[in-house]
């Protein structure tokens, strides 16, 4: 209980820093905040706001924020069978799977399992309600600030990948392919359309992945 | 519809249809460790990329500007173990101070 709610309100705050992130690369309020309620995948929603930021099309931005979201699909099927849930409850379940719910839910399978699930169900709407509600404020904030690079926040969303990178960062191997994708998109930049050079190092990943 | 209606609705679509089949198909699909590997690692992958292209390029050109200070900042914010919160914000506040100033 105690967990989620501080997992909530931790991850909810870095809703700010969307909201402003996608009102600084050229989204409205109103689609900064449709992409908290539907979307609803931290990850996703950046790479969205950042490859459209860059130029990318929306073919591109659609396609790496698609792949990021992948992962969530494997949490349901890590979730699925210990939720057991159909219909409505289901679709609700699928929209709330995500790092932070299925994280504590794990972490809270060793207990028993109906705090298994009542931590997957509290940790999922708490973080949808902090994250919406301060997608919000973040976006009304952006909004207001005019030239958004005078506030710094055209570093801000770089910062914000590069925190949600770092904790991925454990193993020697992780670091070697996040700096090959570093020098790939900057040297397919010039060449490739907006938007390619970032996609394209998810086949880098793919090509190392299958090999080892 | 413009760029960012499609972006905004293609994304929330496709996120939901990721979650919800996730949920509906079996789990021995999925057990194969080189898939779980490699969904490991296309995050590390796209994430970098896009760290990159944020930070040192603009309109499909190469530069080095004020977003390099507000970078190096949450670097030096994550090796101190700042929370997230706390890395964003230095980086924006450095990031601005150049901007502004210099």
């Amino acid at each position: 209980m105690r967990d989620s709610l501080s997992v909530s309100l931790t991850v909810g705050a870095y809703g700010v820093a969307f909201g402003a992130a996608a009102v600084a690369n050229g989204f409205s309020v109103v689609q900064s905040c449709l992409l908290s309620l539907l979307t609803f995948s931290g990850a996703s929603q950046f790479a969205v706001v950042g490859v459209i930021g860059a130029g990318g099309s929306a073919i591109s931005g659609i396609a790496t924020a698609s792949l990021l979201g992948i992962r969530n699909g494997l949490y349901g099927v890590i979730m699925a069978p210990r939720l057991k849930v159909n219909g409505f409850k289901r679709v609700i379940a699928a929209q709330i799977t995500i790092d932070e719910s299925t994280g504590v839910a794990l972490g809270a399978q060793k207990r028993n399992e109906a705090a298994m699930r009542q931590g997957f169900w509290l940790t999922g709407f708490g973080v949808f309600f902090f994250w919406n509600l301060f997608t919000v404020a973040g976006a009304l904030g952006a909004q207001a600030m005019g030239d958004t690079r005078a506030w710094g926040l055209d570093s801000a969303v770089p910062a914000a990948f590069l925190g949600l990178l770092w904790p991925r960062l454990e193993k020697n191997s992780d670091r070697a392919l996040a700096i090959v994708s570093i020098i790939f998109a900057i040297a397919m930049t010039p060449i490739l359309p907006a938007g390619l050079p970032i996609i394209a190092t998810a086949f880098i990943a793919i090509a190392v992945g299958l090999r080892r | 519809m413009n760029t960012f209606w499609i972006a905004t609705i293609g994304t929330s679509v496709i996120a939901f249809a990721l979650k919800f089949a996730g949920h509906s198909i079996p789990q021995q699909w999925l057990e194969n460790p080189k898939l779980q590997k490699t969904n490991a690692l296309i995050p590390i992958a796209l994430l970098s990329a896009l760290v990159a292209v944020q930070t040192f390029t603009s309109e499909s050109k190469v530069m080095i500007d004020h977003r390099l200070a507000g970078l190096c900042t949450a670097v030096v914010a994550l090796l101190l173990k700042a929370p997230f919160p706390v890395v964003v914000i230095s980086a924006a506040v450095t990031s601005a101070v150049m901007y502004n100033w210099l």
